[in-house]
This record gives structure tokens, sequence and C-alpha cells, in this order.
């Protein structure tokens, strides 16, 4: 995975762990966590294989652009890697 | 008791029907007891567990890292190893810690429910849950951390952290000046439940 990653901007229906908010921005990889079970599925009591999960930071100016309340801010939020694609 | 001062805005007593998912939790509930699987003092005793868990414990952590830096640096490596150590039941928790310094602030917010580090804080305030504290604090952070009488200086950064997943957070408020000489317990009674949710500074 590379360091720089964008969230898929997928609207899938059901139990998803990926903000809305975040989905379509570009970020960079804070830490990278051990794998849990696919929350995707394990909400529906389906196998859930494990997926890596990573921090990711995006800049307050990335994910508000112009309605940022100080672009430098940062936020970081854990977004399970089938969700990343290199940016 | 008879009732006769003057009309005032009352909370109704809930004697509306069950909902449907009450429903459920009885039947579930009282078929394992009927099953012997648990028992209702099993249960009772779960929910003194729950409602038992404090801030206190994570006051314990934060009063260590302040006073051991090579335990803050393992609690900043392995939140969930670090608390272990000092005998706190991590259960299934898995934590991360965040060091609040002179140039960075954290915050901690869950925008899609209420995730929160149980065993280290007890149950969540009921502000940290509210539709209006999930979104405006991924946001506008300085403007709500204003609202709970917490002015950043100009230089300092915020991070916001999203409690989007399976780890929950911790943030390791900054050390209150002139408390050098204080011992460990002192020093675990000034850290506060909203310092190390990042709402506040100490």
């Amino acid at each position: 995975m590379a360091d720089r990653v964008r969230v898929k901007s997928w609207m899938p229906p059901g139990h998803i762990r990926t903000p809305a908010y975040l989905r379509g921005k570009t970020g960079e990889i804070e830490r990278r966590l051990p794998a849990f079970p696919n929350p995707e599925l394990l909400a529906y009591h389906l196998p859930a294989p494990d997926i890596p999960l990573l921090r990711v930071r995006f800049t307050m100016e990335e994910v508000w652009g112009a309605d940022a309340e100080r672009p430098e801010d940062v936020i970081e939020a854990e977004i399970f890697a089938h969700w990343l694609e290199p940016a | 008791m008879p009732h006769d001062h003057a009309p005032h805005p009352y909370r109704p007593d809930q004697d509306g029907p069950l909902t449907e998912a009450q429903v459920t939790e009885i039947a579930i509930r009282e078929l394992l007891i009927e099953k012997g699987i648990t028992t209702a003092s099993e249960v009772t005793a779960e929910v003194e567990a729950m409602d038992a868990r404090s801030p206190a414990q994570g006051a314990r952590v934060i009063a260590r890292a302040w006073t051991d830096a090579d335990f803050k640096a393992r609690l900043l490596a392995d939140g969930t190893a670090a608390c272990e150590e000092l005998g706190i039941e991590m259960g299934t928790l898995k934590l991360v810690a965040l060091e609040n310094t002179e140039t960075t602030h954290n915050v901690i917010v869950c925008t899609l429910c209420s995730c929160y580090p149980r065993n280290l804080l007890g149950l969540p305030p009921d502000w940290y849950k509210s539709r209006a504290y999930r979104s405006r604090t991924v946001k506008e952070p300085r403007a709500v951390l204003r609202e709970f009488g917490t002015r950043l200086p100009d230089k300092m950064a915020v991070r916001v952290h999203d409690s989007t997943a399976d780890m929950r957070y911790l943030v390791i408020p900054s050390r209150p000046e002139g408390s050098d000489t204080l011992t460990e317990d002192a020093l675990a009674a000034l850290v506060t439940r909203d310092g190390m949710i990042g709402v506040t500074q100490l």
C-alpha cells in the first residue's frame, strides 16, 4: 500500500465503517494496524475474513475544501484496506 | 402523594408498548436463563460491572505515563499491552494512546456511533453520543473545543481522531504545570474524563 492513499468513493448499502465524508478523499497513512474481521460481513453473521486496517490522516482542507475551519488541522480515521487505493 | 402546585414540564412515564428490540432482548434473556446458560444474578453482576467502570482507570494510566517515560513509550507503542501491565482488564478493547504536546492537541470523536474506551473511562457522557458533537467535531473542532472552555493557542495544531473501526482512543493530556512534586495517586486525581477525550486541557 502506498503512503498516499485515496478512499474509494463507493456508496454501497449496508453496514459500512468508512464515513461518507471521507469517501473520495486523499490522505497519508498514519500507521498500519493489525487486520480485523470485515465489519461489512460480520454485521450480517457472514464469514468475515480479516482485512488490514490503516489509520489515514487527512487535512481539513482536503476534507472540507474552502469551508475548512483551519486548513492545516487534520482528521485521522481507521479505514479498511479494501476501501483504499494508491493516490 | 398529592401533587398540587403550579403546572410544570415533566417527563412522561414510559408506559408505551415495548419496541421490537426490547421484546427480543427480554425473550432471549429469559430463554438463556430457562436453559441454564446464564442466571439472573449473572446478568445483574454484568450490569453492575459495567456501571462500576469509571474514568479512574484511565486516570491511573495517565498518571503512570506522566511519571514513567518508559511506560509512556510503551503506552504510545501499544496502548492495550501497556494498560494490561497495570492490571486493567482490557477484554477485546484495542487501544491507541495519543499524546498532547506543546504544539499538538488531540480530540476523540466517533462520527458513526459512540465508540468509547469503556474499560478505561466508564460509560460515555450523553453529549459524546449526540449528533451535534459527532458531526461538528470533525468539521469545526476548534469551535467545539471553545464551547468546552478550551482555547488553544494559535500555533497549536489540532488532530481529530474519528473512531471508525476497531481501535479505541485515549488522549494523554499535558501534565499540569506545578505538579512536579505530586505523587502518582495525587496526579491521577487531577486527570478528568473530558481531558482524556480531549475536549479540555488540564
